[in-house]
This record gives structure tokens, C-alpha cells and sequence, in this order.
């Protein structure tokens, strides 16, 4: 199966692909681009979507879904912002402002103080990068054996890390928290330690099943070779096949970071030391006790890191979640 | 590019100075399980170690410190006659319901309309999947105030139309659908980004002929897009299920559970045993025992489907 998803405008670049609706000798298209027959056929055919009526409904439902998505999705973010720069009188204000009078930046290093954002944050990427570095490593060896290396059990162990998918960490939240406080056999006390979030992290099946699917798809012959020279498999997945596995490491690191920064319900259980929070927990308890501005700001800062690596990383992203509900 | 299928036996052809087969094999799988140990130890304790744990406790009496009694159904019985128990499954339910009905039939529709948009495509799927990237606790904020009886934008907006305004979190009535709009619109987008690339893997001459068997827009959907789609639909029913039923934070931080238990759901109560109540692990246990069954049924459901499926 050709996995065209992972590039989403993949579409666009088959001119070859002719639907077989002959074109008309007049061409009207200033904008080439857009209304190329190129563009895969979906679900209204290119000659309804030029007739008279077809033009109209398409631009107002284009024009519908912009207005639409830009209110529901955006306009509470800009309502964020701008919340935060208002004065306590103007936000509890009736009928309230669009924009701030005076908007006063000063709000945000109060929130920053208040919330203490610098010790969260700091926090907050520690953990994000530890998670990476350990999740990462544990993940692409445990791949690496079950798909080239194909020991005995291989089979039953990897059901058993599938199993773990069907099971949401939340239904088996406490007694995850008591294996926690005195993990079994080695008797560690984890509370308030970075090893209660970076352990959990890489029992992630999800990230087992990504990249053993990719590294699956890396042909035999391609080891084979070193095999007999007697390149040891550490070597081989070093030299060779991480240098080729490189879009599926980013995708797999992508959302282990973006996970330890959304998490709530497991840091607020194990790192109930205020020094030790993430963001979403060290926002969450002090939201209590501070003006409805300074919490807007607050939120604004958290969301900033977040918003950043979307903007950067949006295709390995979208490849990530394609990739995964390809599953069935 | 064709992916070549991995024989599960080696090559038997001869190589150079083979060290004996067996041999050969025992070093092979020492090998991979010096790769596997690490990945090993993490499921062993923290996945899988807990699933059998919480059956255990479900049946223990303990306060972390001294050893942990048996105390057979004990625990059952505690949380099936806790009055908030009938209430949290009625609300769990209805909110899957509800979401499922936002976030799942909503996704579908509109990520049909946006594969048909030749314009704004790469706008769209960015603010869509916006939400989905910021914490859940900015959207719980940020939404508390919105929902601010007195100068929440919500009410604001309301009175601005000229209809009444609302208690969203503070009344019964309307406080379970104020959290099931602010799940919907933080997970929104992931929903429709996977349903938009199903779509757009389904073949454009399919819709041709129906087009020339004279199949309107409506008739076109019904018997090719979700026909082609059913398998993702299938398997994103289960995960939307699977999502609504570990609800927690919103509750958590918008009602508390209140107000009178409206808003309370399994995963809030299994919490306030373990957490709030002075460490009941048992009763909490049994609890998240019972959701573990739930959604190993709902599992269940889904493979047989997708099987038959198949």
C-alpha cells in the first residue's frame, strides 16, 4: 500500500493524473494552482464545481468554514492573550472590550513570579528531555530485537506491549502510584523522583509498535551483508539502520515530548512537590489564588513552548498520527 | 514500495565457518534479549505489574504501611453502595455518548467538507489541530472563564444575541454538557486529521462511477466514503470510547464533581477514593477494575467487528 498520507498535499504533484473530464478549449484559471485537474477527484467532480451554481456554493462554503474554524479555534486563544493584557476593572467588565484599552505587558512577569514559571518550566523540560533520551533509547533496542533480530517469545512479548494500548494508564492509576512508592524487587521510593515519569514513559506500545513497523519495512538484505562480516547488531543498528530510520525517531520523539508536556494526571500524583511540578500541575494549584489576568498570562506562557514545536513540526505530526490509525 | 515479509525461520544456506547452529541461535537470542532487557524491565513494572496489581487489590484492605489483608468483596460492596456510584457510570456514559455525538460524527463531517476545499487547506488543518497541542489544562482554564456566569464570554455572547444566559458549570442541567463541550473542542482535531487522511486515500475514480450511475453528493458519501472509511470509522469509535471513558481533568478542575454529583465521573471517583477520602486503594481499585472490564469489552466488541470486517 502506497502511504501517500504522510505527505497530506502529496495530491497535488501528479499532473500526469487527468481525470477523464475533458477540459474545454477556453481555460478560465487565473489560479492554476487550486483548480489544477491535477488535484485528486473527491467527492464533487471538477465540472460540477465549475458550473455556475458549483462556483457560488463553493465559495461561500469556503468562505462559511474559514469564518467558522477562525471563530471556534482561534478566537478563544485571541481572547487568551488579550485577557491577559486587560486591568482587573476591564476584564470583569459588561459587555467586555475586543481589545485592551491599555494593554499593560507587565502582567505576564507577575504571572511568571506568581506561578513561579520559571522553576515549572525548567521542570517541565527536564523531564521532556530525559523522557526523550530514556524512552527513545529503551524503545528503539526493544524494535530494533523484535523486528531484526526475532528471539524466542518475540511474538508473545510484543502482544503482551500491544495489550497495553487497549488498557488507558488512568484505569490503572493507583495501583501504578503504589508500584511507584515501592517498586517490586528493588524496592525504590520514586515519588518526586524524574524516573516516576521517564519509566512509564518508555512502556509505551505505541512507540514499540511505530518503529518496529518501520524498522520491518527495511529490508534483510540490507543487514545481511554485515552479518556475515560479523558486524556485532549493535553496530548494524548504529551504523545502519538508524541512519535510515530517521523520519520515524523524529515523529516517535515528537510526541513523547508533546506528551510529557500535556500530561496531568500522572504528574500530579507522583511529583507532589511544588519544586518538582510540570506546567499543567504548578498552573493548576495555584490558579486558586491569583487574579483572572494573571491566570490568562499564565496559560499564555504555558502555552507558548507547545505552540512553538507545532509550528516546526507539523508534518511529522500529522505523519505520526496517520501513521498510527493505519493500524486496522 | 513493497515491504518484504520477514520469514520467521533463517536462511539455511551454508556460510562461511557456520558455529554450529545451535549455537549460532543461543547467541542470537542473547543478543536480542541484551536489546529487549531495558524495554523489558519498564512494561514488567509499570505496565504490566500494575494490571495484575489492581486485581489483587481489589480484594486487599491496605494503607500502603502495614501488610495488606484480604478482605474478599468488601471492596465491591463499598463502592456498589456508595450513592455517587450509580451517578458517576450514568455520567460516564451519557458523556461518551455526548462526545461521541461531538467528537466523533462532527470530526467526519468536517473533514469531508474540508477535502473538498481547494483552498486554505494547510489554515485549516493548522487551527484545527491547535487545540489538540496546548495543554489540557489552558483549555480547562481558559474555558472556566468563559464560562463565568457574570462577564464570561459565553453569556456575553448569549445576551448579545438577545437569548438567556446560562449557569453552565453551576447547574445540574447543563454542567455535563459544558465539560463534554470543552473535551470536544481539545481533542477535536486529531479526529479529523486522521479521518482527512482516509479520505484522501480513497480512489477518485470510485466517486466517478458513481457519479456516472447518476449518484447525487448525498448518495456518493453513503455508498462510497463511508463504505471506503469504515474500518478507521471502526477503529476511532473504540478509541473515542476508550478517550471519553478515563475523563478526568475537567471535572477535576471545573465542577469538582459537583455540582450534586452531576458531573462526577468513574475515573473522578476512582481518584477521590485513593486521593481525597484518606486512601481507600482498595475500593479505588475495585472501581478502576471495573472500568478495566468495561473497555476490554468495548475491545472486544471492536476486534470481533473488525475481523468480520475484514
Amino acid at each position: 500500500m502506497v502511504n501517500t498520507t504522510a505527505r497530506p498535499d502529496a495530491a497535488e504533484q501528479t499532473p500526469g493524473e487527468k481525470t477523464t473530464v475533458r477540459r474545454t478549449g477556453r481555460t478560465t484559471s487565473r489560479r492554476r494552482g487550486a483548480w489544477a485537474e491535477g488535484h485528486t477527484r473527491t467527492i464533487v467532480s471538477p465540472l460540477e464545481l465549475k458550473s455556475r451554481w458549483g462556483r457560488k456554493i463553493y465559495w461561500t462554503l469556503l468562505v462559511f468554514v474559514l469564518l467558522v474554524f477562525t471563530l471556534v479555534f482561534v478566537f478563544p486563544l485571541y481572547w487568551m492573550v488579550t485577557g491577559a493584557m486587560k486591568s482587573g476593572e476591564e476584564i470583569a467588565q459588561m459587555p467586555p472590550t475586543l481589545f485592551p484599552k491599555h494593554p499593560d505587558f507587565g502582567v505576564f512577569a507577575d504571572a511568571w513570579k506568581l506561578f513561579d514559571i520559571g522553576t515549572l518550566l525548567k521542570n517541565t523540560l527536564y523531564y521532556a528531555v530525559g523522557a526523550w533520551l530514556f524512552a527513545l533509547a529503551v524503545d528503539v533496542c526493544a524494535a530494533y530485537a523484535l523486528s531484526k533480530l526475532r528471539p524466542m517469545f518475540g511474538n508473545i512479548i510484543l502482544a503482551g506491549m500491544f495489550a497495553t494500548l487497549m488498557i488507558p494508564p488512568i484505569v490503572v492509576m493507583i495501583p501504578a502510584y503504589i508500584t511507584v512508592t515501592d517498586v517490586p524487587i528493588f524496592g525504590w521510593h520514586l515519588l518526586n523522583s524524574p524516573w516516576a515519569i521517564w519509566f512509564p514513559v518508555a512502556a509505551n506500545g505505541f512507540n514499540i509498535f511505530l518503529l518496529k513497523r518501520f524498522f520491518d519495512s527495511i529490508p534483510n538484505e540490507l543487514l545481511e551483508a554485515a552479518e556475515i562480516d560479523g558486524v556485532p547488531p549493535w553496530r548494524i543498528l548504529v551504523s545502519i539502520i538508524l541512519p535510515i530510520s530517521r523520519p520515524i525517531l523524529g515523529v516517535v520523539s515528537i510526541f513523547t515530548v508533546v506528551a510529557i508536556f500535556k500530561d496531568f494526571v500522572w504528574p500530579l500524583l507522583v511529583l507532589p512537590d511544588s519544586e518538582k511540578m510540570t506546567i499543567s500541575v504548578g498552573l493548576s494549584q495555584t490558579a486558586g489564588a491569583v487574579t483572572q489576568n494573571q491566570i490568562m498570562a499564565g496559560l499564555v506562557i504555558a502555552s507558548i513552548p507547545m505552540i512553538i514545536v507545532f509550528f516546526f513540526f507539523q508534518r511529522s505530526i500529522m505523519a505520526g498520527l496517520t501513521a498510527g490509525s493505519l493500524k486496522g | 514500495m513493497e515491504t518484504l515479509t520477514v520469514e520467521p525461520q533463517r536462511r539455511t544456506a551454508p556460510r562461511r565457518r557456520p558455529p554450529s547452529k545451535r549455537g549460532r541461535a543461543a547467541r542470537r537470542n542473547l543478543s536480542a534479549y541484551g536489546f529487549l532487557c531495558a524495554a523489558l524491565f519498564c512494561f514488567a513494572m509499570f505496565a504490566w505489574w500494575p494490571i495484575v496489581k489492581e486485581v489483587l487489590l481489589s480484594f486487599q484492605s491496605t494503607n500502603l504501611v502495614d501488610p495488606p489483608t484480604w478482605v474478599g468483596l468488601d471492596n465491591f460492596r463499598t463502592v456498589v453502595h456508595d450513592p455517587a456510584f450509580g451517578q458517576a457510570w450514568r455520567n460516564t456514559l451519557v458523556f461518551t455518548l455526548l462526545a461521541l455525538v461531538c467528537g466523533y460524527i462532527i470530526p467526519f463531517a468536517v473533514a469531508i467538507v474540508l477535502n473538498e476545499l481547494r483552498h486554505a487547506r494547510a489554515y485549516l488543518r493548522f487551527v484545527v489541530y491547535l487545540p489538540v497541542m496546548l495543554p489540557p489544562i489552558v483549555a480547562v482554564l481558559l474555558f472556566r472563564w468563559f464560562y463565568d456566569p457574570g462577564p464570561g464570554l459565553f453569556n456575553q455572547i448569549l445576551d448579545f444575541v438577545g437569548l438567556p444566559t446560562l449557569s453552565w458549570l453551576d447547574s445540574t442541567s447543563t454542567a455535563l454538557i459544558s465539560l463534554v463541550i470543552v473535551s470536544t473542542w481539545m481533542n477535536l482535531g486529531s479526529g479529523v486529521l486522521i479521518y482527512l487522511a482516509a479520505l484522501q486515500n480513497i480512489p477518485g475514480d470510485l466517486y466517478e462511477a458513481a457519479e456516472l450511475d447518476g449518484a447525487g453528493i448525498f448518495k456518493r458519501i453513503w455508498h462510497v466514503t463511508i463504505p471506503q472509511t469504515r474500518l478507521i470509522l471502526l477503529l476511532m469509535l473504540m478509541l473515542q470510547i476508550v478517550a471519553t471513558m478515563q475523563v478526568f481533568i475537567e471535572p477535576y478542575m471545573l465542577t469538582g464533581g459537583g455540582p450534586e454529583n452531576a458531573t462526577v465521573t468513574v475515573a473522578y471517583l476512582m481518584y477521590q477514593y485513593a486521593f481525597v477520602y484518606g486512601g481507600n486503594y482498595g475500593a479505588g481499585s475495585a472501581l478502576g477494575l471495573m472500568l478495566m472490564v468495561a473497555l476490554l469489552a468495548v475491545a472486544a466488541v471492536q476486534l470481533r467487528l473488525t475481523r468480520e470486517e475484514k
